[in-house]
């Protein structure tokens, strides 16, 4: 028997470690095309990208010189060729506004975003969790009405305006939080004490609203369609206790709560570009806006390939995990 | 025969008699909920079309005396923006182009998005690969994040805000009507059409269109919410509508260095998006539900 439970969890390993080995090599070509999307994003823009760097006087000759430097005299596949080859050397271009190389840029600022992004989930999903399962439990009682009208509001909402509501309460009106930055005096250095804290938790509350109307929206529906399966009729009849019988629903629900909540996280990394906007947050968001301003292609390419990269790799993640979780994911 | 047993049965026949559409129609007349959203969009829509004959005061010229006056000024009911116009006339003439660029990229994504779908899902092969995997690589992008991507690739104005949310929601609804077409494609009924001779374009047309297109517009509708979010937000950026035109998501971003003075007042442009989200989203809901469409 003990041998044979150990086989059963070594096949079950085995069989999720080539699930993953599959899902990425099929994520490659999307990988691919966000690459080619992002390199698309340079030539769609409007005016010669010579015009940024090169003086207004400058002759023909300079600037077919300069052309050439760039590598612009050169056909777009093959530009394509060189750019993404720096990209695997770690190098993404220099910023035209301020010379710096992309790649510190971005990932300085990415750091940022997805310390946002986490707070954000680590609010939202307790209590988008929470609301969802009481309105599945208690289907079609003014708790579960007042549950859907949250999650309808919340999915409603442009956050943008909520967060300039928000500043307006607690930072107006009653002087409580700060309404701008990720620290004082500047934002350079993060620190987990309540002078650097007391800046994250009004971007991360009005980061977590769309995210708790969609998992209490998700968490209902499986909710109320488990609460009435068989298994869970022939649960109580077997006479076992509340708790454990909701034991396995939440075992069943587990599988695609867990890949829509990890699907609202990569959301919240691309999404919280608004808010960052709204609270001069100085993550990739703030960046990005900074980047599209100062006509800065190169940042702006850098920034959207890295959280786009980043969104493809949780979706990875999430299709693992989910088949770590559920057995009947890998068989489909 | 067995065609008179009607017993019980009254209310699927008379249903039935009366067609689906209007069955679709009498449901939702029933549900207060979604015709007060009908009424607010409407009323939204109508007072935007007519704005010119309100008699409201001029949206684009303002008085540097009267700046930032409250909510209930004689004259301004809805006090006065930076730059002394009437919020009033702002945000009634700003319904104009934020509903015209917060809805029109879902019709334009509804029409490209639906067709590419039905061709990817009819045809099948090497043509559903070719669509369908280039569809996937748009869905490594969070919406919001491609919305920005291209609108600031582009710059900011009206008709590169326009391009940019058609693609962002061409490729969701190219999903599901690949979905439901392929569904529908697999019926017997389209493979006796296809055996009586008809070629692809003359099946689609009479035989799939029908049966595909009202998921799909359901599904069309529950994006319009975002859109709205979405473009109001590429103005609020400033990557959108460019000033002096009254936009609701460009008024929010102008008026926010107001909040220390008048803060409600500044927060006014938003509520009206959220408003307009809000019963698009019920809305949509309620069609929804009225047609029967599951999720």
């Amino acid at each position: 028997m003990h041998v044979m439970a150990r086989d059963l969890i070594y096949l079950r390993t085995a069989t999720v470690f080539t699930y993953f080995l599959r899902r990425v090599i099929l994520m490659l070509p999307v990988a691919f095309g966000v690459s080619v999307i992002c390199f698309m994003l340079v030539q769609i823009a409007p005016g010669d990208p010579l015009t940024a760097i090169m003086p207004v006087d400058a002759t023909a000759d300079e600037q077919a010189a300069m052309r050439a430097i760039y590598g612009l005299d050169k056909p777009l596949p093959v530009q394509y060729a060189i750019w993404i080859g720096n990209l695997f050397q770690g190098d993404m271009g220099k910023s035209i506004a301020t010379g710096r190389p992309v790649a510190d840029e971005v990932f300085g600022a990415v750091q940022n975003s997805l310390l946002l992004a986490f707070s954000a989930a680590v609010i939202a999903f307790p209590i988008g969790i929470f609301l969802g399962f009481l309105a599945g439990y208690f289907r079609d009682t003014l708790l579960d009405r007042a549950v859907t009208a949250i999650s309808i509001a919340g999915v409603s909402v442009p956050n943008y305006w909520l967060g300039i509501v928000l500043v307006i309460i607690f930072s107006v009106n009653l002087g409580w939080l700060p309404s701008m930055g990720a620290g004082p005096g500047g934002s350079q250095d993060w620190a987990w004490d309540w002078l650097h804290m007391r800046h994250l938790v009004l971007p991360a509350v009005t980061l977590a609203v769309v995210p708790i109307g969609i998992v209490a929206r998700t968490v209902r529906a499986l909710a109320g369609d488990l609460l009435t399966q068989d298994f869970v009729t022939a649960l109580y009849a077997k006479g076992m206790s509340r708790g454990d019988v909701l034991r396995h629903v939440a075992r069943n629900a587990a599988a695609t709560a867990l890949s829509v909540m990890g699907l609202q996280l990569g959301y919240l990394l691309g999404g919280s570009i608004l808010i960052e906007t709204v609270f001069n947050w100085p993550g990739s968001g703030f960046l990005l806006s900074n980047a599209i301003f100062q006509r800065d292609l190169p940042l702006l390419q850098g920034t959207i390939l890295v959280l786009a990269l980043f969104f493809v790799a949780m979706n990875l993640i999430v299709d693992v995990a989910q088949a770590a979780i559920d057995p009947r994911i890998k068989r489909s | 025969m067995a065609l008179i047993e009607t017993h019980g049965l009254e209310d699927p026949i008379s249903e039935a008699g009366k067609g689906y559409w209007s069955g679709v129609g009498s449901r939702l007349i029933r549900d207060p909920v979604t015709m007060i959203c009908l009424g607010v969009i409407l009323l939204l829509i109508l007072s935007a079309v007519f704005a010119p004959y309100l008699g409201l005061a001029d949206p684009y010229t303002g008085s540097m005396i009267k700046r930032l006056a409250p909510i209930g000024t004689e004259g301004h009911i809805l006090g006065t923006d930076e730059q002394g116009r009437d919020m009033l006339a702002r945000l009634i003439y700003g319904g104009r182009l934020t509903l015209f660029i917060g809805l029109m990229p879902v019709v334009l994504a509804f029409f490209i998005g639906g067709a590419l779908g039905i061709v990817a899902g009819y045809l099948g092969g090497w043509v559903n690969t070719v669509i369908m995997r280039t569809v996937d690589v748009f869905f490594a992008f969070p919406s919001v994040l491609l919305a920005i991507a291209i609108s600031g690739a582009l710059g900011a104005g009206i008709l590169n805000s326009l391009v940019s949310l058609t693609i962002v929601f061409i490729p969701p609804i190219t999903r599901v009507a690949e979905a439901v077409t392929s569904g529908v494609r697999s019926l017997d009924y389209i493979d006796a059409a296809r055996a009586s001779g008809a070629n692809a374009l003359t099946v689609i047309r009479v035989h799939v269109i029908g049966n595909v297109l009202s998921p799909i517009f359901v599904y069309a509708t529950s994006l319009t919410s975002v859109c709205m979010i979405l473009a109001a937000g590429l103005s609020f950026l400033g990557i959108g509508v460019r000033p002096p035109e009254p936009e609701w998501g460009l008024m929010l971003n102008t008026l926010r260095s107001a909040i220390y003075i008048n803060p409600w007042l500044s927060a006014l442009p938003g509520l009206m998006i959220f408003i307009t989200s809000l019963c698009l989203n019920l809305l949509s809901d309620g069609v929804r539900s009225a047609m029967n469409v599951k999720d």
